[in-house]
């Protein structure tokens, strides 16, 4: 704790020192650093957007437009607040956000940039020979802010509220990465399957991402253009959107703090390369968009996470550890009663054009029960998986969980029903540490949403859900490695933190993907174990596997599918001397 | 709108599309084979387009001075490499690659550009300078990081457009040329006057189409792009090498590049510059295909051509906004299409 407290003492002084540098710096560099908190809000923007979430935008450019335009066409012609124009300017950079978020959030991750630069230039162009927002030559007489009732009329008094708007995005950037809406958005980078197999609905959460970024940037807008009382197209157009990208990108897009770093290493950079290369060339010409272009290069080459990130790899261990507050535990899912019919599969079917993967396969999963699901590879196990999780839909037949159908339904609302499962190939976030993970299992249980993880409303929640993740990893045996980051650890225990994961979602069923696949010998052994355990505390389990020996110890009854059909069912000896499944297995 | 009229601006939609039909074919070739988007795609059209009105004027053009550097920038990087595996012919072939053809090729053009008025010559060497940087552009920026997410990919993409118009403006200035056109021949058709440079732009642009599904239907090396296009790893293991794929298609690329360049410089006035927006038309043409089917980013190309003509009459200011808004309904239309989204590539 008293570390803790000494850290925010040093936090205070640094904070201090920083809001007493308009008081010694010249007007030059004052000028410098409101620029830099400018640019540093929009990339703050782009590291959650294109850090964090994996998304890439080269159009925040416009949205500083956007924000801009708004307040000076209010401002000048209508003469309205600038507080009115701030809000029409983020109203419509939202709208506008919200239209392109949507049109893309369906499309592989390559098609929100393309749509953000042809957004950025048919944008620029329309700023430009729009009548009323003044063409290309741009508008003038913009008025200064008010603020207490003094007039922002310098650099110096500008820097304010500038750097108030950074640190306070700042804030609620680090806040919401350490919330339940957080570790969800963290998770989106690796894809939307595991996610969703959580309940986190991840088109939504994406363009709640990408609007939340724009915003920002518009905000960055409205500054600038109270700032230079003055706005035309150029500083909105396609290059800035691109210096942007470069700056987070520099700084280590997937850091916080990278951001600032950015800003002011490449607003700096820029300014030193203005004035020497064309000295040093002796023509004109813009020379640093090629220095930068060439430097971007070699840092995706070189150090793709950045200065921040280089930092970071060396700083990281000493960090302090939040600890795990008590919290009253979070309420649980009534439980079946024990050998009561839990999932019923009817006759599935999926046909892949001509192709029948799975073919009218029937079968009873009892609660309290490990039930098996085996057969060669090939034999239709993983397609009748996904048709139980909601990932593939139904050819024919039904699916029925606790006596409803859940055919057709999408994998969150599954996920909500209570059925969890693991993955084959494992799907951790690997930069989160293992509480982290497995706290994402327990997102359903969670309510708060993005705006109250940003403000730390839910603290009380959180708790909850911490303190869960925390149970469920001592649960496993894992309490050594709460706070290792997922992907330093190795596969067999990545997979049992998989289980953990599901497990925190309180789960009635648990299903397994192949848990056995690339594990060692002792590495099954303990997960048997624990799979044992788990069903002594009155869990089910259905296990998908091909492994016999892994399977032939552990579970209760067995179903064995070959060529998409079953071909026994039965306790596990009984199927070990049927014919058929010998013939399977060995081929004779 | 006369009739006239409109057949004049299908005559120019037509011109201008069938060169970003062009610019979207490199595009879609490029993105399948290695799965780069290829921003600066075009800037080799800017390249060829100045590199040809450089040598028209008698000058040097710069471009071999880049081609030098990027050259011997190249043999640099190999270099360590090499060295470290006592690899002693692969540095003489390097060398060879690397430094020996450029300055064959720069000393070819300081002894012939000034001389006579060779029409066939100019093009030819604006083609030995302008083409081989596609190569070398994917040696230097992308080799190394093959592998790489599409997203990184695409930044890298983003900075080298950022880099070559920086030194397109360093080498040939601000100012913008027009090349003499190939024939000055014209049909009178009805009302419409079809000039011979859009007859031979249709000609060359079929001519070039028809070479590429020859070359990918008929040739091995066609067949292996098309292999590394499909499979990645299943190509590697049939023995095609990635990095042949790549500085494969970045050749073709730069190849479509320039040509598009020679064709459409006698129409209209080039700047460093100019590339940029019409490799994004021919992005807008691709996007409409799903980046995916050569056929519909071509179809596509040449809808943005008719729109941009169409627009440029009725809203002449407002051409570039309405082309690039355009995406929006084409993407909202592929989303409304696509059924699931798996971007599990990581």
């Amino acid at each position: 704790m008293r570390r803790t407290a000494g850290a925010y003492a040093v936090a205070a002084i640094l904070l201090g020192l920083f809001a007493a540098a308009p008081a010694v710096l010249s007007d030059y560099w004052t000028t410098l650093l409101d620029y830099i908190g400018l640019y540093a809000l929009v990339v703050l923007g782009i590291t959650l957007l294109t850090g964090v979430a994996g998304q890439v935008s080269f159009g925040q450019a416009a949205f500083v437009g956007l924000g801009a335009y708004a307040t000076a066409w209010l401002t000048t012609v209508h003469g309205t607040s600038p507080w009115l124009g701030l809000a029409l300017g983020l109203a419509v950079t939202a709208g506008f956000a919200l239209v392109l978020g949507l049109v893309t959030t369906r499309l592989s991750g390559h098609f929100l940039p393309l749509g953000t630069i042809a957004w950025g230039i048919a944008l620029f162009y329309l700023f430009g020979n729009l009548e009323f927002l003044g063409g290309f030559t741009g508008m003038t007489g913009i008025p200064a802010l008010t603020a207490f009732g003094i007039e922002l009329r310098s650099a110096r008094a500008f820097f304010y509220p500038i750097w108030l708007c950074v640190f306070g995005a700042l804030l609620s950037i680090v806040w919401l990465l350490d919330s339940r809406s957080g570790r969800a958005i963290r998770a989106l980078h690796s894809g939307s399957i595991m996610a969703q197999s959580f309940g986190v609905d991840t088109g939504a959460l994406k363009v709640k991402v990408f609007v939340y970024a724009a915003l920002l940037a518009a905000l960055s807008g409205w500054l600038y253009a109270h700032f230079q009382r003055f706005v035309n197209p150029t500083p909105f157009g396609l290059h800035m959107g691109i210096e942007f990208l470069f700056m987070a990108v520099v700084g280590g897009a997937g850091h916080v703090w990278g951001a600032l770093v950015g800003a002011a290493l490449i607003t700096l950079l820029k300014q030193a390369l203005q004035s020497v290369l064309p000295q040093l060339l002796g023509t004109s010409g813009q020379f640093e968009i090629v220095v930068f272009g060439i430097l971007l290069i070699a840092v995706l080459h070189g150090a793709r996470d950045g200065l921040w990130g280089w930092l970071d790899a060396r700083w990281s261990h000493r960090r302090p550890r939040r600890p795990i507050a008590a919290a009253p535990a979070l309420p649980a899912r009534p439980r079946p009663e024990d050998g009561a019919p839990l999932l019923e599969v009817r006759a599935v079917r999926k046909a892949f054009g001509g192709l029948v993967a799975v073919n009218d396969v029937s079968f009873v999963q009892h609660a309290g029960e490990i039930l098996g699901l085996i057969g060669p590879n090939g034999a239709g196990k993983s397609t009748t998986f996904n048709l139980v999780t909601g990932l593939l839909p139904l050819s024919a037949g039904d699916v029925r969980f606790r006596g409803r159908s859940i055919a057709g339904m999408q994998p969150a609302d599954i996920a909500r029903l209570g059925i969890a499962r693991t993955f084959q190939h494992v799907k951790l976030v690997a930069g989160m540490s293992v509480l982290e993970n497995v706290a994402l299992g327990a997102h359903l249980r969670g309510a708060a949403g993005v705006l109250r993880g940003m403000t730390h409303l839910e603290r009380a929640e959180e708790d909850m859900l911490l303190a869960e993740a925390a149970r469920q990893v001592e649960r496993v045996g894992l309490g050594q490695h709460l706070h290792t980051p997922a992907g330093a650890l190795a596969l067999g225990t990545q997979r049992i933190v998989e289980v953990a994961r599901a497990l925190a979602a309180d789960p009635a069923l648990l299903l397994l993907d192949e848990p056995a696949a690339g594990l060692r010998h002792l590495e099954k052994r303990a997960l048997q174990k624990l799979l044992e355990r788990l069903r002594g505390e009155g869990l089910s389990i259905l296990l998908v596997e091909h492994d016999m020996d892994f399977v032939m110890g552990l579970v209760d009854r067995l179903v064995v599918l070959d060529f998409g059909t079953k071909l026994a069912e039965g306790l596990p000896q009984e199927v070990r001397g049927n014919p058929a499944v010998l013939e399977a297995y060995l081929g004779t | 709108m006369s009739f006239d009229i409109a057949l004049f601006l299908v005559q120019d939609g037509l011109t201008n599309g069938a060169i970003y039909a062009l610019m979207s074919l490199a595009l879609v070739l490029v993105f399948a084979v290695t799965r780069i988007i290829f921003v600066p795609q075009g800037e080799f059209l800017a390249y060829g387009a100045l590199t040809l009105a450089s040598l028209e004027a008698g000058k040097v053009p710069g471009t071999i001075w880049l081609l030098a550097a990027l050259g011997a920038a190249a043999f640099a990087f190999d270099l360590p490499a090499m060295l470290r595996r006592r690899a002693g012919r692969a540095v003489l072939r390097s060398a060879a690659w690397n430094l020996l053809l450029p300055a064959t090729i720069a000393a070819l053009v300081y002894a012939l550009a000034g001389h006579g008025s060779n029409r066939l010559l100019q093009v030819a060497l604006t083609c030995l300078i302008v083409i081989p940087l596609g190569p070398l552009l994917y040696r230097l920026a992308y080799q190394p990081i093959a592998n790489a997410p599409v997203l990184v990919l695409l930044i890298v993409s983003v900075a080298l457009h950022l880099a070559l118009s920086g030194i397109g403006l360093f080498l040939f200035g601000a100012e913008g040329v027009r090349t003499a056109p190939f024939s000055d021949a014209s049909i009178q058709a009805g009302g419409l006057l079809v000039t011979g440079q859009s007859l031979w732009v249709y000609a060359c642009s079929v001519a070039l189409m028809a070479l590429l599904y020859a070359f990918f239907e008929r040739s091995l090396y066609g067949k292996a792009l098309r292999a590394t296009a499909v499979n990645r790893v299943g190509a590697r293991l049939s023995g095609i090498s990635t990095v042949f794929a790549g500085r494969a298609s970045f050749l073709l690329a730069a190849a479509i590049g320039v040509f598009s360049g020679v064709l459409i410089a006698p129409i209209t006035t080039i700047y460093y510059d100019t590339g940029f927006l019409v490799g994004l038309k021919g992005f807008v043409g691709a996007i409409i295909g799903g980046l995916m089917s050569y056929p519909l980013a071509a179809a596509g190309a040449l809808l943005v051509g008719l729109l941009e003509a169409f627009a440029s009459f009725w809203a002449s200011a407002f051409k570039e906004v309405i082309v690039f808004t355009l995406i929006i309904p084409v993407l909202l239309w592929l989303s409304l299409r696509a059924r699931h989204d798996d971007e599990e590539e990581q």
